[in-house]
């Protein structure tokens, strides 16, 4: 039987519920009105008061309605066939729900229950298992769907019985487990979890070691995020986050990715939609659509569903990472759920921290971060979610809550400058102000050398040099004026614009610009640095602009064609020509 | 106490508290959301507390008493919707401002949003003639756009003159704090370019009730959707001013005892704004609803909340500016900005329209810096000179917003304006276009 209770008062989605019965904080309970039932989420109990945030609008709702609780928290259904879905922050398959207009009240299956899979076996009748460990396998477009002993199992279980080889659906029994006391349950391939929990199925989490691959140079080369590590990405509105989110969702060396468009605008998850299933994946050759998931919560979409939304990504992540996978999940904007955590605070009459935000609000988001890692699962094997939230601070002030908050909890850190946005400098990305804490790991170090080379990191660290003294020497001449410097100092400032050009500036709408591999960045890198430790040959400051301009422009024509074509190299040789020009033997 | 008039019409006459905005008083059966009629004037539910209901009255309770007649009327708020809306002009509650009746079906304003995958993707440009639009950013169907503008510049001329050269079947306008100066002048306008029965208004202006403004935008987009989805019509809305739209925001906020977030806006401010801009859609069977807003700024602070809340809903910004070079308005292009413009530059404009626009702004970049170096003393190089010079040269023939012309002749005046300032090299643009479009020597 489960617990009931009336509705008593009604403040836009936050509603009071009185009740005798038993209720837990987070339970998830639906409110009848009309035809229809409103989810909803317990945020506060006072006595017998309830309050709830209604996931839905509260139009037309009355005192009086009546409320039933579901018994268990917010929790999603897991199970193989949730690659290339489009959900709702609470799950909702969008496909499958009527109309052109959302619908109140409308709650759909996330998993298509007649859908058939190939079920292959893995563990052997007698064996023992844990949560999380790997029962069978069913082909989920390209990837080896693992159906796992359901995170909520607790200690050991007996493998009892293991279904053959074969077509069955998600409902089907695949597995019976008997626990230390006897008893047995059934496992089928679907199984629930509640999002607000994390997923702890899994041996230990190291420290990330190995480097993600984006394509996207200014991360790659300067600041790169490790596999299974943390970033964010903060800056103001029109200096590019979305383009960027949207590129790393393309290109990066993920096997899925999983965006949760939190509160954003809908023709950005629009373009999604509609790209991506056209897109390839470079390197399985399908369809970007087949390895992406997406999480839509629009700006325009019911504010409570918007914090759900970051929690059911993640969880999703979580599930195919205990699959031994390499998790890519983004979430834009991170600062829109923390401001549905503000309405809902505000409404509630909480006592306001900073910005009017909840007090908590830094731990919660130390806490969300702290999901994301590399983990080695209970059988070796191991996985892992790289996390990139971006951050969109108020009046592009990096000093608010948000950013504050999300800069103790990430790792790396790519500020969005609008002054490089202003002057078309994309990605706007602030090569001096962001960081990457990962270039400082030992075992990062390590692997970046041995696989760009022995010099690769200290080069990365000559080329930030650069950067830094190029935009000194730039301050300088804007001081002094052109001829109130010494020479030195143009060429220097030059020398900064070559990288940045060159390496940080990257064309996200050319087709061969817009994703570079290691390959070709350690190509370019090292011509680049040839350039930076050269020296050049000016009889006046002058001469100095044209000729770099002329060196830039030609790097940007070896970045436009293809690696190793024709054209490349005939690129590449017009380069070393204009190099000779001035440099000093 | 309670006595029934019609079916769902309740009547009550003890209200227990009132505030500037706001009454309370007891009542059951109350729907959230609900309207009821408070001593003559339209009012709200906006909270139900047990058996007390507090009602948010948009004209304001001056001299309401506390006997004062309140009528439940058992629905939100709604607008009729039908042909007959075109050509005329309405309240905030919908009613015709020069009187009589309108025949249509009855809708409820600010319904639910449309399913992200039931969306097209926005793919057609809108031609505005003006070249510090199209050519740098180029607007589409189905997007979200404001001005951010002082109030002593031109942006309601320049919305009009927008709406009527971009070729939609209706234009809605909002008017939201609207001075009766400017209500008449769109009017104007309308009736000289014979638009008159493509127009619909919904107009409040300074001399009505500030919280009334919160209907008006709901109105617009409520007949807009009507147009959009069920008549598949391209439907440009226009709602001007939004920010005092956002300023209304918070008196009722204020009133409630909510606790204020930045700049004493509702901390709601960004939803509240998201749920008027994501009305913004290309609907799949044709039908669009493109809106063009503005966000009055004060001394150009786009850090204030409502712009700072607004950029980020919105598809871009238009700033205008007036250049002194020149002694005309333009369109600013370092701030300004179509973030749908990748989706028709180049594909339904010529092929080198991006990276024209890029290198042309990139110029002009440079010529800032030249002048900044000017003003500060120093010499100028050769090449600052001619920076200035393509500077100016290009504010006057293509930021200025009286350019009309078509996108093809605005690239080809940008290579005259190339050639005759720069080579190829310090243009930089892709070796293909220079072959094709450069202007050569005569």
């Amino acid at each position: 039987m489960s617990s009931i209770g009336k509705v008593t008062g009604i403040i836009a989605n936050l509603v009071i519920v009185e009740t005798d019965d038993r209720v837990a904080q987070n339970e998830i309970c639906f409110i009848k009105h009309d035809n229809t039932r409103l989810m909803a989420e317990v945020i506060k109990i006072m006595g017998q008061k309830v309050y709830v945030q209604v996931f839905e609008s509260t139009r037309g709702l009355k005192v009086g309605s009546e409320v039933e609780f579901a018994g268990h928290m917010l929790e999603v259904t897991l199970g193989p066939g949730l690659l290339s879905k489009n959900f709702d922050g609470l799950q909702n398959d969008l496909d499958k729900m009527e109309g052109v207009f959302l619908k109140r009240g409308e709650y759909t299956e996330p998993l298509d229950k007649d859908k058939e899979f190939e079920f292959t076996p893995i563990v052997k009748e007698g064996g023992s298992v844990i949560a999380g460990d790997w029962l069978g396998e069913v082909k989920e477009n390209w990837i080896g769907h693992k159906i796992m002993v359901p995170f909520v199992f607790k200690d050991e279980y007996t493998v009892k019985s293991i279904t053959k080889e074969g077509t069955y659906k998600i409902h089907d029994t695949m597995a019976v487990l008997t626990d230390k006391d006897g008893k047995e349950h059934k496992v089928t391939m679907v199984q629930k979890w509640p999002v607000k929990v994390p997923v702890r199925a899994f041996k230990e989490k190291p420290r990330p070691f190995k480097v993600l691959e984006t394509g996207v140079r200014v991360f790659d080369t300067l600041n790169p995020i490790a596999e299974g590590g943390t970033g964010f990405i903060p800056g103001p509105f029109g200096s590019g986050k979305t383009v960027l989110q949207h590129a790393l969702s393309k290109q990066a060396e993920a096997d899925l990715v999983i965006i949760a468009a939190c509160g954003e605008r809908a023709n950005e998850v629009v373009e999604i939609f509609t790209e991506f299933p056209e897109l390839e994946d470079p390197r399985t050759g399908r369809a970007l659509m087949e390895r992406t998931t997406i999480i839509a919560n629009t700006s325009n979409m019911p504010v409570a569903a918007r914090e759900a939304s970051v929690y059911t990504a993640m969880t999703l992540a979580e599930y195919y990472r205990t699959m031994g996978l390499k998790v890519l999940l983004l979430a834009d904007s991170t600062s829109r759920w923390a401001q549905a955590l503000r309405e809902m605070s505000n409404r509630m009459e909480e006592l306001p921290g900073p910005d009017g935000f909840p007090m908590d609000l830094p731990a919660i988001i130390s806490n969300f971060y702290s999901r994301a890692g590399y983990v080695y699962l209970n059988n070796g094997e191991t996985g892992s979610i790289t996390f990139i939230g971006t951050v969109s601070p108020a009046g592009g002030n990096l000093k608010e809550p948000v950013t504050e908050s999300t800069k103790k909890a990430a790792r790396c850190f790519y500020a969005l400058s609008q002054q490089r946005a202003d002057s078309k400098r994309y990605p706007a990305i602030d090569p001096i102000e962001s960081y990457s804490k990962y270039l400082e790991y030992p075992e990062i170090i390590e692997y970046l050398n041995k696989n760009n080379g022995e010099n690769w990191v200290s080069n990365v660290l000559y080329v930030k040099d650069v950067l830094l003294r190029s935009k000194e020497s730039y301050e300088q001449i804007n001081i002094l004026g052109d001829d109130g410097v010494p020479l030195e100092y143009h060429i220097t400032f030059w020398k900064g614009e070559v990288v940045d050009f060159a390496i940080s500036q990257q064309d996200a709408f050319d087709k061969i610009d817009s994703s570079t591999d290691f390959k070709r960045q350690r190509y370019m890198l090292e011509k680049i640095i040839d350039v930076l430790k050269a020296d050049f040959k000016f009889n006046s400051f002058e001469e100095v602009n044209p000729y770099f301009k002329k060196l830039i422009n030609q790097f940007k024509q070896m970045n436009y064609s293809e690696f190793d074509s024709d054209k490349f190299k005939n690129n590449e040789k017009e380069l070393e020509v204009i190099i000779k020009e001035r440099k000093v033997a | 106490m309670e006595k029934d008039t019609k079916a769902f019409q309740r009547v009550y006459t003890k209200l227990f508290q009132l505030t500037k905005a706001t009454v309370s008083l007891k009542a059951s059966g109350i729907g959230n959301e609900e309207l009821a009629i408070v001593d003559g004037r339209l009012a709200q539910v906006v909270k139900i507390m047990g058996d007390i209901v507090t009602l948010q009255v948009f004209a304001g309770t001056e001299g309401i008493a506390t006997d004062a007649e309140v009528i439940f009327t058992g629905k939100a708020p709604t607008l009729k919707v039908g042909e007959d809306l075109a050509g005329r002009f309405f309240n905030a509650y919908g009613e015709p401002i020069d009187g009589g009746q309108i025949m249509g079906e009855e809708r409820e304003i600010g319904g639910p949003s449309v399913n992200p995958v039931r969306r097209k993707q926005p793919s057609e440009f809108i031609a505005t003639g003006i070249a510090g639009i199209d050519l740098n950013n180029a607007l589409v169907t189905g997007q979200k756009i404001p001005f951010f503008a002082d109030p002593d510049q031109p942006y309601n001329q320049v919305m009009a003159m927008v709406a009527l050269r971009a070729e939609a079947d209706k234009i809605i306008l909002g008017g939201v704090g609207l001075t009766n100066d400017d209500y008449l002048y769109f009017k104007q306008v309308f009736d000289d370019a014979g638009a008159l029965d493509r127009i619909v208004g919904f107009i409040n202006t300074t001399e009505n009730p500030p919280v009334e403004r919160l209907l008006v935008p709901d109105m617009a987009l409520a007949a807009a959707e009507y147009y959009a989805a069920e008549k598949n019509q391209k439907v440009l809305v226009l709602l001007t001013d939004l920010t005092l739209y956002a300023d209304a925001l918070s008196i009722v906020s204020n009133r409630m005892d909510q606790i204020p977030s930045k700049d004493s806006m509702p901390g709601s401010l960004y939803s509240d704004l998201a749920r008027l801009y994501e009305k913004a859609v290309q609907f799949p069977d044709g039908g669009s609803i493109t809106i063009i807003a503005v966000t009055s700024l004060s001394s150009g602070d786009i850090t204030h909340a409502i712009p700072d809340n607004t950029g980020y809903i919105t598809e871009g910004q238009l700033f205008l500016r007036k250049d002194s070079d020149i002694g005309k308005v333009i369109v600013d292009p370092f701030r300004s900005l179509s973030r749908l413009k990748q989706l028709v530059i180049g594909k339904k404009t010529r092929e080198d329209h991006p990276q024209v626009m890029n290198a042309a702004v990139r110029l002009y970049a440079d010529a800032a810096n030249a002048k900044t170096k000017l003003e500060n003393g120093f010499d100028l190089t050769d090449y600052d000179e001619r920076t200035l010079e393509f500077a100016k040269a290009y504010s006057e023939k293509l930021l200025a917003i009286d350019v009309n012309i078509e996108v093809d002749q605005m690239l080809e005046t940008a290579y005259e304006l190339f050639s005759k300032n720069f080579s190829p090299v310090e243009v930089g643009l892709k070796k293909e276009f220079v072959d094709q479009y450069w202007k050569k020597d005569e």
